[in-house]
């Protein structure tokens, strides 16, 4: 905490600070407080809002690659994030680095694929274009910068699953940590910084958007019985 | 034994006369919001046809419904190992295309077209886009087009029909149609609820009605696929599935569903089984020859002591029981046998029960022309020169078995035979009792078939439980609290989410 009071000083008037210290805690804030709401005060409206009713064939080559491609990338953000040191070992070894990056930019691509699939069905489907919100656009162009970006920084800034443990762990641990240490991040090429930023916009933007849908992915299907019964009264006790 | 209650329905066939007013009715209460325009919760279909949407009985191309995978039972369409996988893209979701795409007429250009050397029309458009379109389909596309050969012919039922038979379907002389009013069935072992990723769906355990939570629903879309009767529709306008609801808040007032109500015909009647539901897994895996006997079997005497006891056991009350005794349901599908579910081969255990229709009266070839001069005691020989295939017929209601549908059809003709006999007086009574007696029926029950499908009234065939919703509910909760609400104690505006 001492940290954070002494660099609010400068919040405002340095750029940096502003993009990845009082972007992200915004962004954090706003998407725990309008999540949390939006699911408390209209359950109606968390949905999936899936259109493979009106249209069917694009939607395979859209929803499809996309996310395998992007549960794919998530979750290997997730683990640079969570285990660094195990993926610098692991990246030790030239021959396993490659393994790691180019599976990850197979999946980036897929991703791609998939959004440019998304947006172009968005764009000529008629019947997709009645049910598509302004929100539906905003965020499927704010993916699309955020995985031309990712793709990018794959191809001209190497190597992205070592730098990420070394550099960009340790930043989004300091702002958990309410210690942001921003030393390292504000020195980092424009590509970069531009994937930090859509990043935590995208965070900021979610709540608002039908990405909702992923918070309430259906897992405990795979234990449930298959017939559900609800009683509306107690069904032991006989009402005469 | 775990005696449990299910709201059951019977549809009289013979007595349908294909005006879909119970459509209509069912429509303007339910169905008449923007999404929901193609949904019918209640269609009536022209057999043979393809139906309603397009082909539903394929399961080859829908994958609705169950199969016996070794001993246990599997969704065709998904599992808990491949729903994950799915969720992204069904692989079995149909399309608007396989239902239609709803439209309406721009009527105002009747009205502010200007001067002009033509008649201004008004042209179709889509109710989805807007736009102007060619229909090419409707809800009810191929009614009474049976002998047609791009509908009729198609029918699945068909299957395994030989040629020849198939054929004569065609022929002017025996071009042959009958009607199939459907809703959604409130299945013991329902593959809507089975499928449901989120557990939006379930079925209400005091009257067995199968319903969605619509602020549990997040468009997973497995419903649709699931069901084999394709009677849950998917809302492309708020991004959540609908099917019928058996008009629930009226029957908790004590009123018949509305498709019931207006029933023109008078062919539908509404009333409580009692079944076992400890014994639903084992007797919806049971092989194609057992089942239609097997779910008869599952359905409980309510006069039965043990029965009686396991009700009470079960929270129903004697007022409750009395209503289970007075069903007409039970009587056309357990004491008079000749009630047949639809398509049990799905094994979805459905609660609708069909009286198939006798239709066109049994005939026989007179110098190759047509005629119904048949003698009673030819009746029971005739039956395979019926009009209608008996293998068709036996294909939708008895899971092919031919014998099931001849037993309910020799009843029925037996008891058109006796009441000619008693009323008419063209057939020698002795004649009639000897036909009676071959279709395994008495003069007591034939007197009672009689009167309950020709001069039934209102009460006699709804017999509508009475659910004590105001014991369950409002004893608890304050109704003031929902009041100015949207209904039913859902107190937010569907509208599309974000």
């Amino acid at each position: 905490m001492p940290s954070l009071l002494a660099q609010s000083e400068s919040l405002f008037a340095n750029l940096d600070s502003v993009l990845f210290v009082g972007l992200p805690y915004a962004a954090i804030v706003l998407f725990l407080y309008a999540t949390i709401r939006r699911y408390v005060s209209s359950k109606f409206g968390y949905s999936s809002l899936s259109s493979q009713f009106l249209e069917n064939k694009k939607l395979f080559y859209a929803s499809a690659p996309w996310h395998f491609g992007i549960i794919a990338l998530f979750f290997g953000h997730l683990i640079g994030f969570l285990i660094p040191r195990e993926i610098l070992w692991w990246n030790s070894v030239p021959a396993r680095l490659y393994v790691i990056e180019l599976s990850a930019l197979i999946f980036a691509i897929l991703a791609l694929v998939g959004l440019v699939n998304a947006l172009h069905r968005r764009a000529t489907s008629s019947r997709i274009r009645v049910v598509t919100s302004k929100m539906d656009v905003v965020i499927l162009i704010l993916l699309l910068i955020q995985v031309v970006d990712g793709i990018w920084i794959a191809l001209f800034h190497r190597w992205g699953s070592s730098w990420f443990a070394g550099i960009m762990a340790p930043y989004l641990w300091s702002l958990f940590k309410f210690s942001p240490d921003i030393s390292a991040v504000k020195e980092m090429p424009f590509a970069i910084k531009l994937h930090v930023v859509g990043a935590f916009v995208i965070l900021g933007v979610f709540p608002f958007t039908r990405l909702v849908h992923m918070l309430v992915l259906p897992l405990s299907y795979m234990w449930r019985r298959p017939q559900q019964v609800i009683w509306n009264r107690d069904r032991r006790t006989t009402k005469s | 034994m775990d005696v449990r209650a299910q709201v059951s329905m019977v549809f009289h066939l013979d007595k349908c006369i294909g005006c879909h007013t119970c459509s209509i009715s069912c429509k303007n209460i339910w169905t008449d919001r923007r999404g929901t325009e193609y949904m019918w919760f209640n269609n009536v279909e022209t057999k043979p046809g393809t139906g309603y949407p397009t082909q539903w009985e394929n399961q080859d191309k829908y994958k609705g419904g169950w199969e016996v995978k070794g001993s246990s039972l599997k969704l065709k369409s998904t599992s808990k190992a491949k729903y994950l996988p799915n969720i992204f893209h069904h692989p079995h979701m149909p399309t608007m295309d396989d239902y239609y795409e709803p439209w309406t007429y721009r009527y105002d250009n009747l009205f502010n077209a200007p001067a002009g050397d033509d008649q201004p029309i008004a042209r179709a458009v889509s109710m989805v886009t807007g736009e102007p379109m060619e229909i090419k389909a409707g809800p009810n596309w191929d009614d009474d087009l049976g002998g047609s050969p791009i509908y009729a012919s198609n029918d699945v039922n068909l299957k395994g029909l030989p040629e020849e038979t198939r054929q004569q379907l065609n022929a002017l002389e025996r071009l042959v149609f009958f009607y199939f009013p459907r809703i959604c069935n409130h299945c013991l072992n329902p593959a809507c609820v089975a499928s449901c990723p989120s557990g939006a769906l379930y079925k209400r355990g005091e009257d067995g009605i199968v319903l969605i939570n619509q602020k549990v629903c997040r468009a997973w879309r497995s419903c649709v696929a699931a069901c084999p009767y394709k009677k849950t529709y998917f809302n492309w306008s708020t991004g959540k599935s609908e099917k019928c609801l058996l008009c629930y808040p009226r029957l908790e007032t004590g009123q018949a569903p509305a498709c019931f109500h207006s029933c023109v015909g008078r062919i539908r009647y509404l009333g409580l089984l009692f079944y076992d539901a400890d014994r639903i897994k084992e007797v919806a895996a049971l092989p194609d020859d057992k089942i239609v006997e097997g779910q008869r079997d599952l359905i409980l005497d309510p006069f039965d002591p043990e029965v009686i006891a396991g009700a009470k056991k079960n929270g129903m009350s004697d007022e409750f029981i009395e209503y289970a005794q007075r069903s007409p349901v039970y009587k056309f599908v357990k004491v008079w046998k000749i009630a047949l579910p639809p398509h049990l081969e799905y094994r979805t255990m459905p609660m609708l029960f069909y009286v198939p229709p006798l239709l066109p009266v049994l005939g026989s070839t007179d110098n190759n022309i047509y005629s119904n001069k048949t003698k009673p005691e030819d009746v029971f020989h005739k039956f395979d020169e019926m009009r209608i295939p008996m293998e068709y017929m036996a294909n939708i209601f008895s899971v092919g078995k031919v014998d099931l549908m001849k037993y309910t059809l020799k009843k029925l003709m037996a008891v058109r035979v006796f009441k000619r006999a008693q009323t008419v007086g063209d057939i020698e009574m002795a004649t009639a009792l000897e036909t009676l007696h071959a279709a395994d029926t008495t003069e007591e029950e034939a007197e009672a078939i009689y009167r309950m499908t020709s001069l039934p009234t209102f009460s006699q065939r709804f017999v509508i439980p009475p659910l004590h919703r105001e014991m369950a509910v409002e004893a608890y909760k304050d109704p003031a609290d929902f009041k100015k609400s949207v209904g039913f104690g859902f107190t937010e505006a569907p509208k599309r989410g974000l």
